[in-house]
C-alpha cells in the first residue's frame, strides 16, 4: 500500500507533465515558472531548516565515542573515533560523509537456537548507498553542463570518466546505471527486508520512485526519444534559467517537460523531507562534537541556576549521628535545654 | 505502531510513589507535578486536565533547547541499521523496540505538531496525534531502553536513541509518569547522599566494616577518613559499591590500593554517591544531584577528585559534569602524587577515572602485583556502555588487565564501541521486570557464554557498579558459574601490601575465613 501509494503519485506526477506541456503556452510554466519557483523552494526551504537547527544551542558535549579517547601517553588514542582537535573532527565528519563510515560497520545479527546470537559484517546496504549517492551526485555534476557557457573543461574530463567504459552510442555513463540501480537495489530492500518493510514510511518510498522516474526520463531522453529533443534549444533554455533570461525557442519533446517537472517536484519535496539527512549530518552532536569535554567546558547557554541539598541542611538533619559516629561536622550539636 | 501496548504484571517497573514524587517536587530547581497512587494497568492514568498541551509545550521547548533533538527528529531515513543493533530488539523481538520505532514514537507526534507535511498529509507522512495510546507507548519503550548508545556507533547520522528516550521520560515527568525504581533513589540521593539511602554513621559503618575484612585477610588496616577537609583527594564512587556483593569487594580493592600507595583521600558521606540518577530523569535532575560533587570538594578544600568505578556517573562527570556544574576553578588540574603525571586529559572537571589512576600508577613500577593471586580466575571484560561510547575509556582497563589476571577477549562485535548493555541500566534493574532484563541482556550473556565454553572464563570483570549487580543476576541465570567483579577488586587480590601477613586465599578478596 505504502509503495503503491508512492507510484501512483509519481505516474499522476507525469501525466500531469506529459499532458500539460501540450497545452499551447504551458511550455512556459513547466519550463520556466515551475523550475523557478522550485528552485526558491528548494533554496529558501533549505537555508530555513538549517537556520531552525542551528537556532538550537547544543547544551551539552554527547559525542559518541567509537574507539579509544585521548588519555594517558601510553594508552593509543583512537583519533579518528574519538576525536579531541578540530582537525580530528573535520577527519571524522569527511570520512562519515564522503565514505559513510559508520553503515561501513554494519552487522547482520542472527538468533538460532540455543539461543545463541551471531553477529555478521554485513555491507550490503553500505554498498547500496555508495553506489546510489555517488551516482546521483555525478549526474547533479554533469548537469552542469546545461547551465555554463561556456562549459568549464573539467566537467568534460568528468563525463569521460563517468562514461570511460564506452558502452553504446551514445556513451552510457556509469552514473546513469547506477542510479536506477541504486534505486532498485535501496527499494527492494525496502521490501525484501523485513524489518525494514516494517520501519519503511510512504516517506521513504517516494523520493525513491520519484528518483528512479527522474532517471528514466532522463535516460528515455538521452537515448530513446530524441526525435523532438534538440539539444541546442534546450541548452538555450537552461542558460536562459541560469541568466534570468529564459526562452523556449522551438518546440522541446514531452520527455523532456516530464523529467523537468520530476526534478522540480523533488527539490521543492526536498527541504521539507528527510531528504535533509544531506545537511544535518554535518550538525549532528554525536559525531561533529570534540571528545575533550573533560579537559575543555563545554558551554551550555541555557545552563538553568540549580543548587544541590546544601551541606548545612543534610548536617542539620543527620548531625546528632554524624557526632555520634565521629564524622566531623561544621556546628557542633547544641546541648539540649534539660541538661 | 498501531497495535496498543498492554500493561501485565511482570512487563512495567511500578510507578514511583507518591510520597517520592511530592519530595522531590518540593525541592528547589525541581519540578515534579501530578503526584498520585496509579497503576499502568489501570485504564485511567489520572493524567492531569490539559496533559496533552502540557506534552506538546513541553516537546516545543526541548526542541528548542536541544539541538540533537531537531536533528534526531528530521534526519532519519529509516535505513535500519540500528535495528538488531539493540539488545531490547534481539532480547524481546518486539518491532518497537528498534531503535528506529522507538524514535518513531516520538518523531509521529513531532511530525504532526511541528512539521508542515506532517500537517498536510496527516497519517500518510507518518503523523499522529497525541494520544493516551500513544503516551502509554511512550512510557512501555522508553523504559524498555537503557540508552546504552550502541544504535548511534552504527547510525549514518549518529542518530542517537539515548537521547530520545530522555526526552520522552523528560516529558512523561511533566505528566507525573516516572518510575520508582529512578525516583526513589534519586530522593534517597538528594536527602542522604547516596541512592541507598545511607545516612552518614551507616555509610561509615559500611566502610568500616570492609576495612576490618582488609585487615583479617591481609594483616593490614588501610587507614580510611570521612568528610576530612584539607585531604589531597576526594574520592567518589557508587554508593552500590558499599552496600552489596559484589560491589563490596571492589570497594575493598579501592581501600587496598589507596593504602598500598599511601594516598592522602578522604570519603564523603554527604557527596557518597557517583552515580546519577538524575542522568535518567531529567537534566534538571541530574544537575541538582551531581552539583554535590563540586561543592563538596570546594568545602572539603580537596585539590581534586577520583572518581570509582561507574559507567553512567562517568557519563555525567565526562558529558554533563563540567558544563553543568562548572567551572571547578576551586581544584587543582589532577596530579599523581606518586608518579607525577598530570592528567590533562581532566584539566578542566579536575575528576579522574581510577582506571586511569590505576593504570599510571601501573606504568610506573608503582604497584607491586603478584599475578599468581588471581590464578583461580579465567577472566573477561565487559566494556561498560558509557565509558565505552561516551567516553573512549577502553584500553585503561585492559592495561590493568594484562598486569593483574589472566584473560581473553569476547567476540569483536560485543566489546568496546559495540558493546552490549547488561540488559538493566538506566534504573532498569528492578526486579518486577526480571523477565526483560534477562531477554535485553540476552546478547551480553551469549558473549559470556562463547568465552566460558571456549576458554574456560569463569569472572567477567567490569567498570560499572549497575553493571555488578545486574551482571551478577544476568550471569545466574545464563552462565550460572560465571562470577561477576570490578577491575579494581582483581587490582586490590593482586597487591602486595607492605607488612601484610597474608596467607592463602583461595577465592582472592572473597576467601572467607
Amino acid at each position: 500500500m505504502k509503495y503503491a501509494f508512492s507510484f501512483l503519485a509519481v505516474i499522476a506526477l507525469i501525466l500531469i507533465a506529459w499532458l500539460g506541456s501540450q497545452i499551447p503556452g504551458m511550455p512556459y510554466l513547466f519550463g520556466v515558472a515551475l523550475p523557478y519557483l522550485a528552485m526558491i523552494i528548494f533554496l529558501g526551504g533549505c537555508v530555513y531548516k538549517v537556520v531552525q537547527w542551528a537556532k538550537s544551542p547544543v547544551p551539552f558535549p554527547i559525542q559518541t565515542t567509537c574507539g579509544q579517547g585521548k588519555s594517558l601517553d601510553f594508552i593509543k588514542h583512537n583519533r579518528l573515533e574519538a576525536p579531541s582537535t578540530n582537525g580530528e573532527v573535520v577527519a571524522r565528519m569527511f570520512l562519515e560523509v564522503v565514505t559513510f563510515r559508520s553503515l561501513f560497520r554494519n552487522t547482520k545479527s542472527e538468533i538460532h537456537e540455543g539461543p545463541y546470537i551471531t553477529y555478521e559484517s554485513s555491507k550490503w546496504l553500505w554498498c547500496f548507498a555508495l553506489i546510489f549517492h555517488y551516482s546521483f551526485f555525478s549526474i547533479v555534476v554533469r548537469h552542469l553542463r546545461l547551465f555554463l557557457d561556456p562549459v568549464p573543461a573539467w566537467i568534460g574530463w568528468w563525463e569521460f570518466v563517468d562514461g570511460l567504459f564506452e558502452v553504446g552510442a551514445p556513451t552510457w555513463y556509469i552514473s546513469d546505471v547506477g542510479l536506477v540501480v541504486g534505486c532498485l537495489l535501496l527499494f527492494s530492500r525496502r521490501l525484501i527486508t523485513r524489518h525494514v518493510r516494517y520501519i519503511s514510511l510512504v516517506n521513504d518510498y517516494f523520493p525513491l520512485v520519484l528518483i528512479f522516474a527522474v532517471a528514466v526520463t532522463g535516460i528515455l531522453m538521452r537515448f530513446f526519444l530524441r526525435a523532438d529533443i534538440d539539444i541546442v534549444n534546450i541548452k538555450q533554455l537552461t542558460v536562459g534559467l541560469v541568466t534570468l533570461s529564459p526562452v523556449i525557442g522551438a518546440k522541446i519533446g514531452a520527455i523532456f517537460y516530464i523529467h523537468v517537472f520530476l526534478v522540480c517536484v523533488l527539490i521543492a519535496y526536498f527541504p521539507f523531507s528527510k531528504l535533509m539527512h544531506f545537511a544535518g549530518v554535518f550538525l549532528s552532536p554525536t559525531r561533529n562534537l570534540r571528545n575533550d569535554s573533560r579537559a575543555v567546558r563545554h558551554i551550555n547557554p541555557w545552563n538553568p541556576k540549580i543548587l544541590p541539598h546544601s551541606y548545612a541542611g543534610y548536617e542539620d538533619e543527620f548531625r546528632e549521628f554524624m557526632v555520634n559516629a565521629d564524622i566531623p561536622v561544621e556546628k557542633e550539636l547544641t546541648p539540649s535545654k534539660d541538661e | 505502531m498501531d497495535i496498543p501496548v498492554a500493561f501485565k504484571a511482570g512487563n512495567y517497573a511500578y510507578p514511583a510513589k507518591k510520597e517520592k514524587v511530592e519530595y522531590l517536587n518540593s525541592q528547589s530547581g525541581l519540578s515534579f507535578p501530578n503526584a498520585r497512587e496509579w497503576s499502568p494497568e489501570d485504564e485511567d492514568w489520572k493524567l492531569p486536565a490539559g496533559w496533552q498541551d502540557i506534552i506538546l509545550r513541553g516537546l516545543k521547548e526541548r526542541l528548542e533547547k536541544f539541538r540533537s533533538l531537531k536533528i534526531f527528529m528530521d534526519c532519519c531515513v529509516r535505513c535500519g541499521a540500528c535495528a538488531d543493533k539493540c539488545h531490547f530488539f534481539l532480547g524481546t523481538g518486539d518491532p518497537k523496540n528498534m531503535p528506529v520505532l522507538r524514535a518513531e514514537l516520538l518523531r509521529s507526534v513531532y511530525r504532526n505538531d511541528f512539521t508542515l507535511a506532517g500537517k498536510i498529509l496527516g497519517r500518510m507522512a507518518g503523523a499522529r496525534e497525541m494520544t493516551v495510546g500513544v503516551l502509554k507507548e511512550w512510557f512501555m519503550y522508553s523504559y524498555q531502553c537503557t540508552e546504552c548508545r550502541r544504535c548511534s556507533v552504527f547510525c549514518p547520522y549518529g542518530i542517537d536513541t539515548a537521547e530520545v528516550t530522555m526526552m520522552i521520560r523528560e516529558l512523561l515527568h511533566l505528566v507525573g509518569v516516572g518510575i520508582n525504581w529512578i525516583l526513589e533513589p534519586v530522593s534517597n540521593s538528594n536527602r542522604t547522599g547516596n541512592h541507598m539511602g545511607l545516612q552518614p554513621h551507616t555509610f561509615k559503618n559500611n566502610v568500616e566494616f570492609l576495612v576490618d575484612d582488609v585487615e583479617n585477610l591481609t594483616g593490614v588496616r588501610p587507614n580510611v577518613s570521612f568528610n576530612r577537609k584539607g585531604a589531597e583527594v576526594l574520592f567518589i564512587t557508587p554508593s552500590a559499591d558499599v552496600f552489596a556483593e559484589p560491589g563490596l569487594y571492589t570497594a575493598m580493592g579501592y581501600l587496598i590500593l589507596f593504602e598500598a600507595i599511601g594516598l592522602d583521600y578522604t570519603w564523603s558521606t554527604y557527596a557518597s554517591e557517583g552515580g546519577n540518577f538524575g542522568l535518567f530523569t531529567s537534566n534538571e535532575t541530574m544537575k541538582k544531584l551531581n552539583a554535590k560533587m563540586y561543592a563538596e570538594a570546594k568545602r572539603l578544600g580537596v585539590k581534586y577528585i577520583i572518581g570509582g568505578e561507574c559507567g553512567h556517573m562517568w557519563r555525567v562527570v565526562h558529558q554533563y559534569m563540567d558544563t553543568m556544574n562548572g567551572p571547578a576553578d576551586f581544584l587543582e588540574v589532577p596530579k599523581s602524587p606518586i608518579t607525577g603525571t598530570v592528567f590533562s586529559n581532566a584539566a578542566s572537571t579536575k575528576m579522574v577515572h581510577i582506571s586511569e589512576f590505576t593504570a599510571d600508577l601501573i606504568k610506573h613500577g608503582k604497584l607491586k602485583l603478584d599475578k599468581s593471586r588471581n590464578s583461580h580466575l579465567k577472566a573477561t571484560y565487559h566494556d561498560s556502555c558509557n565509558p565505552a561510547r561516551a567516553m573512549g575509556l577502553m584500553d585503561e582497563p585492559r592495561y590493568i588487565l594484562d598486569h593483574v589476571v589472566d584473560w581473553v577477549e569476547m567476540p569483536e562485535n560485543t566489546i568496546r564501541e559495540q558493546t552490549f548493555c547488561c540488559g538493566s541500566g538506566t534504573g532498569l534493574n528492578t526486579d518486577e521486570i526480571m523477565e526483560l532484563r534477562m531477554r535485553s541482556g540476552l546478547p551480553r550473556a551469549n558473549a559470556v557464554k562463547y568465552v566460558r565454553d571456549k576458554h574456560g572464563v569463569n569472572m567477567l570483570s567490569c567498570v560499572c557498579a549497575i553493571d555488578r549487580a545486574t551482571l551478577t543476576s544476568l550471569m545466574n541465570y545464563w552462565n550460572p558459574d560465571v562470577g561477576v567483579c570490578g577491575i579494581s577488586e582483581l587490582v586490590g587480590n593482586a597487591l602486595v601490601l607492605e607488612g601484610e601477613t597474608r596467607g592463602e586465599l583461595d577465592e582472592g578478596l572473597r576467601t572467607l575465613l
